[in-house]
C-alpha cells in the first residue's frame, strides 16, 4: 500500500531534510462572491496615509512623470501634501518639469525640495533656479539617461508617486481608461515605467478608479504599493493641441521641404526605413512631404518611434507606418490609438532609448528629425538654455536619438527674431556635434565633416549644401555682436552624457 | 511734435512711441527681450535714426520683441514721421 497516511513519516523526513515545514489544512475557504472585492483592496488608501505608509523620510527621493505636461497636476498635488507633513530636504526627480509646476519655488524656499533631476525646466520655475534659488545644482538628464540611471542605481527611487489615467484599486494602471467615468488621457506612461519597476514604493494616484480587472495594463498591480483616487491627475487638453494643426508659416514650410528633400536623398529613405520626428511646426510639415514621396515611390517604413503625433497615426492607419512605437504621447489623437491599436505599442523610457540597452529602440533608429535652440560650427546642440543664459526647455530625447540613429537632422531657423540659432559656440553642451548629422536652414543645408557621402548625396540631389561657419557668419551679419551674458559664478545645473558623465554645467545668471 | 506710435508687440518686431521731449535731448527707454546681449545696440540704432531725421529733443519709449536693426529703423522712422507730420519718404 502507498497511501497519505502511510507516507507520513517519509513527509516529516523530507521535510526536515528539505528544511521546510509540513503542510497543514487550511481553514475553511471564502466563499461569498468575489464581485465586490474587484473595488477594494488594502492598497486602497488616502494620500496622506499612502505617503505615512512608504516610510518615506526627510532627504529621500521622490519621482513623477511628465505624460500630462502642461496639464499635470500630480506634482504639485503631491508636494504640496508632503509639504504640508512636514517633510523636508527632498529630492524631486521627474522626467520632466514645465512652466505648471512654479508652485515648486515656495517647496525650493521652503527646504520642502532641496534637490532635482530633471531632463528639463521651464517658465518661472526655470527662471528661479537660473537665478540660483538652490543651492544645490539640478541635474540634467536625457530620457534615456534617466531611464538607464533609475535601472543602474544613479537615481535610487525611494518613492514613484504616478499619476494613471486608469487604475483599479489592486494597482493595475494605464495612461488612458476603458470605463464611461474616464476623467484624463495621457496614453503612454513610458517615462514613468522605470519608476514603477525600480522604486522601492509606487503609490498610482489616479482619477477614474475602475473595479478589478484593468487589463490589459501599463503597470502591473505586482510592482504598486498604493493607489490613491483623487479628484484630477490632469487636463488631457493641454499635453497639446488635440487636432492636427498644419503649420502656415511659410518659413516653417520651407524648412519642412528641405528636411524631406535631405531624408528622401540621404540614402536611408528606403522600404522598412524607422524614423522619428518632434512636434514642431517644421517637424510635423516635413512628415507630410516624406509621406507624400513613400505614396510616390511605394515605400513604406518599419516603425515610427518617440513622441508620437497624430500625423504618424495617420500614415500607420493609412498603411505606411508598421508599427508605432510610443514612450510619449503628443497629442489626444496618439493616445487614443494607444489605447486602441494593438500595434501601437508602449514602451518604457529604456526600452526606448537607454544607451545601456542593446534593444533600445533608438539603436535601431534610421532617421530622426530634431529642433534645436542653437547649433554651433562644430554641430553641437542646446536645447535647454536659451540665449540669454536662462534655462528654457528640455533635453528630452536628443542626444539619445542623435547619437543611436543612422542619420540624425537638425531644422532650425537661422535667426528667431534677433537670436542667432547657428553660432559660434552653443551656450549649454547638450547633444556633440559629432552625433549630428545635417543641419537644416532657409540659408542652406550644413553637413558634418564626418560623413561627406551624405554631402555628396544632398549635392548629386541639388540640395544646397553650405559650410556651416558661413551660417554663423551670415547669421552674425545681420544681428551684429551680442554682448557678453551676466553669468553668475554659481553653479545651477549639471548635464550628465548618455554614461551618466558631466558633461557640462550652467551657469547662475540675473 | 505730438505723440506718435509704430510698430507692434508681434516677435520680431518692436513698438516705437515718440513724445515731445520737457528737457533737450533724447530720452530712449528700452525694454527688450534680448536687452541681455542687444540692449545697447538696439538704443543706438534708434538714436542714430532719430538724429539722423534730424530729431535730437524727444522721448521714446520702445518694447521690442527682437526685431532686426532694419525693422527698428523703419518703425523708428514711421513713428517720426507721425509724430513731426514731416513725411520724410516725399521727394
Amino acid at each position: 500500500m502507498n497511501t497519505l497516511e502511510e507516507r507520513k513519516a517519509l513527509i516529516e523526513a523530507t521535510a526536515q531534510r528539505m528544511g521546510k515545514e509540513i503542510h497543514t489544512e487550511s481553514p475553511a475557504k471564502a466563499t461569498e462572491p468575489r464581485t465586490a472585492l474587484q473595488h477594494e483592496s488594502p492598497k486602497l488608501v488616502s494620500l496622506e496615509e499612502a505617503i505615512r505608509r512608504t516610510g518615506l523620510r526627510d532627504g529621500m527621493t521622490i519621482s513623477f512623470h511628465h505624460h500630462f505636461r502642461g496639464g499635470d497636476k500630480v506634482i504639485n498635488m503631491v508636494v504640496a501634501k508632503l509639504a504640508e507633513m512636514g517633510f523636508k530636504d527632498l529630492h524631486l526627480a521627474s522626467s520632466s518639469l514645465i512652466d505648471v509646476h512654479e508652485p515648486l519655488i515656495e517647496h525650493i524656499k521652503n527646504g520642502v525640495i532641496t534637490r532635482i533631476s530633471t531632463s528639463g525646466l521651464r517658465g518661472e520655475l526655470a527662471k528661479a533656479i537660473s537665478s540660483g534659488i538652490m543651492q544645490e545644482p539640478v541635474v540634467f538628464r536625457s530620457h534615456g539617461t534617466r531611464g538607464a540611471a533609475i535601472a543602474n542605481g544613479d537615481i535610487h527611487i525611494d518613492v514613484a508617486f504616478i499619476g494613471a489615467s486608469s487604475a483599479d484599486p489592486m494597482g493595475n494602471s494605464c495612461g488612458y481608461s476603458r470605463s464611461e467615468n474616464a476623467k484624463s488621457i495621457c496614453g503612454s506612461l513610458g517615462y514613468a515605467l522605470p519608476d514603477a519597476q525600480h522604486a522601492d514604493k509606487v503609490v498610482i494616484l489616479t482619477d477614474d478608479l475602475v473595479p478589478y480587472p484593468n487589463h490589459p495594463a501599463s503597470i502591473s498591480e505586482n510592482l504598486v504599493d498604493y493607489v490613491v483616487e483623487v479628484e484630477s491627475v490632469g487636463d488631457s487638453s493641454k499635453i497639446a493641441s488635440g487636432a492636427i494643426r498644419d503649420t502656415k508659416n511659410p518659413r516653417d514650410i520651407l524648412l519642412a521641404q528641405q528636411a524631406a528633400r535631405v531624408i528622401i536623398n540621404s540614402g536611408y529613405f528606403r522600404d522598412g526605413f524607422s524614423i522619428q520626428t518632434g512636434s514642431g511646426g517644421a517637424s510635423l510639415a516635413a512628415v507630410k512631404f516624406i509621406r507624400e514621396e513613400m505614396l510616390h515611390q511605394g515605400i513604406k517604413a518599419s516603425f515610427a518611434l518617440g513622441g508620437i503625433t497624430a500625423h504618424m497615426v495617420k500614415m500607420h492607419e493609412e498603411g505606411l507606418i508598421g508599427r508605432l512605437v510610443d514612450v510619449q504621447s503628443f497629442d489626444k489623437v496618439a493616445a487614443e490609438s494607444l489605447k486602441n491599436d494593438p500595434m501601437h505599442q508602449e514602451v518604457s523610457a529604456n526600452e526606448y532609448a537607454s544607451a545601456d540597452e542593446a534593444g533600445s529602440a533608438t539603436h535601431l533608429l534610421d532617421i530622426v528629425i530634431l529642433s534645436a535652440l542653437e547649433v554651433d560650427v562644430n554641430f553641437n546642440v542646446n536645447v535647454l538654455v536659451g540665449s540669454d543664459g536662462v534655462i528654457r526647455g528640455a533635453i528630452g530625447g536628443h542626444p539619445d536619438t542623435a547619437a543611436d540613429s543612422a542619420l540624425s537632422i537638425i531644422v532650425c531657423p537661422l535667426l528667431r527674431g534677433r537670436i542667432p540659432c547657428v553660432v559660434d559656440e552653443v551656450t549649454t553642451l547638450i547633444t556633440p556635434g559629432s552625433s549630428v548629422d545635417v543641419v537644416v536652414t532657409e540659408y542652406g543645408i550644413a553637413v558634418n565633416p564626418r560623413r561627406p557621402e551624405l554631402a555628396e548625396r544632398l549635392e548629386a540631389a541639388g540640395l544646397k549644401v553650405v559650410d556651416i561657419h558661413a551660417l554663423a557668419q551670415r547669421a552674425r551679419r545681420v544681428i551684429g555682436n551680442p554682448a557678453p551674458l551676466p553669468f553668475g559664478d554659481k553653479v545651477v545645473g549639471v548635464v550628465l552624457d548618455r554614461q551618466g558623465r558631466v558633461q557640462d554645467v550652467i551657469k547662475s545668471i540675473g | 511734435m505730438k505723440e506718435a506710435s509704430a510698430g507692434t508687440l508681434e516677435s520680431g518686431d518692436i513698438l516705437v512711441r515718440i513724445a515731445p521731449a520737457e528737457k533737450p535731448g533724447l530720452d530712449v527707454h528700452l525694454e527688450s527681450s534680448v536687452a541681455y546681449q542687444f540692449g545697447e545696440q538696439i538704443k543706438q540704432v534708434i538714436t542714430e535714426t532719430l538724429n539722423g531725421l534730424g530729431i535730437n529733443d524727444a522721448v521714446v519709449d520702445a518694447t521690442d520683441k527682437g526685431a532686426l536693426d532694419c525693422t527698428i529703423r523703419a518703425r523708428v522712422t514711421a513713428a517720426a514721421v507721425r509724430a513731426t507730420g514731416k513725411d520724410v519718404w516725399a521727394d
